[in-house]
């Protein structure tokens, strides 16, 4: 077998054995039915388009479904080509060059990430909607009525792309930019040496390398986007989700509505199915072993002002501008505040999004795992179906959670009183395990994209030296793969730690008795248009996503192979 | 075994029952809420646990928990609601001679099934500069060609523009509230966004000169510590529509016992004292709304606005009505 095919097709020979082995085990077994078992919300909703709706689809056809679609279209095209743009560029200019703050901007590029769309959504209305004080003071300041200057619409549908573009892109940057980190630097240098320039060695190279996890992170966005109902139902934007809840509550027609969000899944469907096969038999492994250390081209002139303008430009309007506004309000109504129970809330807070992120790593690298040696049809299907979970609107998920929660417990519960004549009441709906398990479907996908995009690049070569040195395969997933894809590890919990943070409509839902969140008590406030007193708590779910973003920059830099030696 | 449990199971049932215990569904926000529930079990000892959320999630999951759900009450911030809750049937009746004196009759459900708290209603704010308040009346002069390009509103998905025009559907019929609709849409300064507070901040800000608004939103910037939100409530007034017709459009927050409830008496007396002097006194200063008995006094701000005539309609009928609004809405162009 030639060397070059490493590149484009995994070897049989040995891997396949492993395979053998690995299936004998419980654990494939028990990692589908769990999968299984996660995917159940996700197929209830599927299974709605068998059910009749009583005419309200002719009804949705002949008025509003046409607006439904082109305007969630239209998101998904905007947000799409912002947070490539917003995305790729910066994470090659940090990762590749120097310019001053180009350390400190690594990280600082993630921090929108903390922030709720809906939260930077009310925040930047706050500023420049038409009562705002931006506009007054045009008004004051000119003698102008409304309408006789010009300023941008801020509850728009570009109002819609820009806010959720701001803080969608750092999924595009973390991954792409674990990439290239990831990345040999030979690839980049034999290019070089062949007559590319800098910008054909990051276009002809650096990008298709990275295109796995450029995908991954870009698909994420996509259906966050399509998933969103805060940003659009308060800009006034008939996309598809605010018309799955108009269409469920304001037309009571559940099934109707489920048959939405089918469609919605459908679509999503399709979307990753087509970029699969366009990516066809190419596989993007790291074909060499050697690393330096990263040559970072230091930047002058005009060149360093571009980058300098083109990285600081997302953190500014993602990240500091609302956190400044947000926190100019938490001092204007500090004095209002009932702060008794403010403890309780992070603490709340805190303990969902390390639980969750510890499960959806865990699980989430079990099952990538477990589809890498042993990818099997039905492995990959439920996979696919369990990867929609993040395209579904959180009150959807929750609901789709409850039905197999209640119908479990109310059948155990009949059971026991007909056999035992005892009531065990409502054993898990109601409970912190259904809220976790509701977290699961939406958030696994993250991190399964996230450690799929990781593993992708390790050789199939490398399992086959581990098994001939002797490793179990278990050993092979702790000894090569896990120090390998470290960074993976680390985004992935990330990424599922700060939505779990602002994760709202499931933990509403399905929360118990007296429980609250960061993310509940900043929703009701702003909810009821309170917003400077909703500022608090939204600061404390930022300033609780920082943290670990800050942790999790540093370690990606030292995480790349080859960090420590000194050339 | 079987004994064992049997004992257990009765134990278990009598600790439940000495100790008095209210569980709540509220669509009534914690901070809207809490505080009264508070005052309640420092007076009574009543211990009440409180889930909050939307009401169609909530309802969603009573229906969902069946006979098994822990919810005694649902507390709802409009009247489509709990008749949605009815229609599920996760309800239960109640009778209570206190509830019914004090509760007028078109404020409760001819059953039993839910009982208002409180009453608030939609009214037809407008620019104190710029309207001349002669030149308008009744809702259906938002319609006039004369407002081209000057009225304000939320989004048609809001209930309360829902309860609004199923209101008109039923006074009016179908096909007579559309073609109010459609006027109105065409009168409408911006597609609509927002909420009601950003409506009445439009209008300050020259926008819009008309809006349609739930009263207790305007006490909400009248009150507001912030001098920058009363400029902007202070930039409008209320028009009372329909004075000479049947009256303002009025909904309601309330609350109903669920089917599964396994502390009825508890709930009904939690009910009960949500209707008290106490209790709507606080309603009335707290959010401004205005108190669902006659005899309780209503805010500053509220008394300010005025005496108005309410619309007497059965208020569920704006339930019975609300899939037919959201139809002839869609169909207007209504967003």
């Amino acid at each position: 077998m030639p060397i070059l095919s490493t590149t484009t097709e995994a070897p049989q020979g040995a891997l396949s054995s492993l395979r053998t082995r690995f299936s004998g085990y419980g654990l494939t077994l028990s990692i589908l039915l769990l999968c299984i078992l996660l995917s159940i919300p996700i197929i209830t909703i599927f299974y709605s388009v068998f059910s009749s709706s009583d005419g309200v689809w002719e009804h949705l056809a002949s008025t509003v479904l046409y607006d439904y679609i082109s305007q969630s279209a239209l998101l998904m095209v905007g947000v799409g080509v912002s947070v490539l743009f917003l995305g790729i560029g910066p994470a090659w200019l940090v990762t590749m060059t120097k310019f001053p703050g180009s350390r400190i901007l690594e990280w600082a590029l993630v921090l929108p990430l903390a922030m709720p769309a809906y939260i930077i959504a009310y925040t930047y209305t706050g500023m420049l909607d038409v009562g705002g004080p931006l506009q007054s003071w045009i008004r004051d300041t000119f003698d102008v009525r409304y309408g006789d200057y010009w300023f941008p619409e801020i509850r728009s549908i570009g109002g819609a792309i820009t806010m959720l573009s701001l803080v969608l892109y750092p999924y595009v940057y973390l991954l792409t930019r674990t990439a290239f980190v990831e990345q040999s630097v030979c690839v980049l240098e034999v290019s070089r040496t062949l007559g590319a320039s800098p910008f054909k060695a990051f276009s002809r190279v650096a990008i298709p390398l990275a295109r796995p996890a450029i995908i991954a992170g870009l698909s994420l966005v996509l259906m966050e986007t399509l998933a969103d109902y805060g940003t659009v139902q308060y800009f006034g934007v008939s996309a598809f989700t605010a018309g799955i809840f108009r269409t469920w509550f304001g037309l009571g027609s559940p099934t109707a509505a489920a048959q939405l969000a089918a469609v919605l899944m459908i679509f999503i469907l399709m979307l990753v199915l087509a970029e699969h096969w366009s990516r066809a038999k190419a596989r993007y492994h790291h074909t060499s072993n050697k690393y330096t250390r990263l040559p970072r081209i230091e930047l002058h002139g005009w060149k360093r002002a571009g980058a300098m303008a083109y990285c600081y430009l997302p953190v500014l309007l993602g990240f500091l501008i609302p956190f400044i506004q947000l926190s100019l309000w938490a001092v204007e109504t500090w004095e209002l505040l009932d702060r008794s129970n403010f403890m309780t809330l992070f603490a709340n807070s805190l303990k969902l999004a390390s639980i969750t992120a510890i499960i959806a790593l865990g699980l989430g690298l079990f099952i990538t795992y477990s589809k890498r040696l042993r990818p099997g049809i039905l492995l990959r299907g439920i996979v696919r179906v369990l990867s929609l979970g993040y395209a579904i609107p959180g009150t959807v998920v929750a609901v789709g959670v409850l039905i197999p929660f209640a119908w479990f417990d109310n059948t155990l519960d009949s059971w026991m009183r007909q056999h035992f004549d005892y009531s065990t009441g409502l054993i898990f709906s109601g409970t912190l395990v259904a809220v976790v398990f509701a977290y699961l479907v939406r958030f696994l996908p993250v991190s399964m994209n996230t450690l799929d995009a990781g593993l992708g690049k390790v050789k199939p070569t490398m399992d086959d030296v581990g098994r001939s040195l002797g490793l179990r395969p278990l050993q092979i997933l702790r000894r090569v793969h896990i120090p390998v894809i470290k960074s993976s590890l680390l985004t992935a919990s990330l990424l599922v730690f700060v939505d779990v943070l602002k994760e709202l409509p499931a933990t509403l839902i399905l929360r118990p008795f007296n429980f609250n969140t960061l993310a509940i008590r900043t929703y009701e406030l702003a909810n009821q248009e309170r917003l400077a007193e909703a500022s608090s708590t939204a600061l404390m779910i930022v300033l609780a996503g920082i943290i670990p973003v800050i942790i999790l920059s540093l370690t990606i830099s030292k995480s790349r192979p080859g960090y420590e030696s000194s050339t | 075994m079987r004994t064992v449990l049997t004992v257990i199971g009765t134990l278990m049932c009598f600790s439940a029952a000495q100790a008095d215990e209210v569980n709540i569904y509220s669509a009534r926000q914690e901070n809207l809420i809490k505080p009264i529930l508070d005052i309640y079990t420092q007076e009574t000892g009543t211990t009440i646990n409180l889930v909050t959320g939307g009401a169609d999630e909530l309802i969603q999951r009573l229906a969902l928990e069946g006979a098994n759900s822990p919810a005694d009450l649902l507390l709802t911030v409009d009247v489509g609601r709990l008749h949605r809750a009815k229609e599920a049937g996760v309800l239960q009746p109640v009778t209570s001679a206190l509830l019914e004196s004090e509760i007028p009759s078109q404020y409760r459900d001819s059953e039993g099934y839910w009982y208002a708290l409180s009453l608030r209603s939609r009214v037809i704010v407008y620019d104190k500069e710029r309207v001349d308040p002669s030149q308008i009346t009744s809702y259906a002069d938002l319609a006039a060609p004369m407002w081209r390009n000057s009225v304000c509103v939320r989004s048609s998905s809001n209930i309360y523009n829902q309860s609004l025009v199923a209101s008109m559907v039923s006074h009016n019929g179908v096909a007579q509230t559309e073609e109010w609709v459609k006027g109105l849409v065409a009168n409408f300064a911006r597609n609509p966004q927002g909420g009601d507070r950003d409506q009445i901040t439009a209008i300050a800000a020259g926008q819009c000169k008309l809006a349609l608004v739930n009263t207790y939103y305007l006490g909400g910037l009248l009150t507001s510590s912030n001098a920058g939100d009363r400029e902007d409530g202070e930039a409008v007034a209320v028009l009372w529509p329909d004075q000479e017709g049947s009256g303002a459009h009025i909904n309601i927050s309330g609350a109903a016992v669920t089917k599964a409830s396994k502390n009825k008496d508890a709930a009904v007396a939690l009910m009960e004292y949500l209707a008290s002097d106490e209790a709507q006194h606080w309603y009335a200063e707290t959010n401004n709304e205005y108190p669902v008995r006659a005899d309780v006094p209503v805010s500053d701000v509220l008394e300010s606005w005025g005496e108005f005539k309410a619309d007497d309609l059965a208020l569920e009928q704006l339930g019975i009505h609300n899939a037919e609004a959201v139809r002839l809405m869609d169909r207007a162009g209504w967003k």
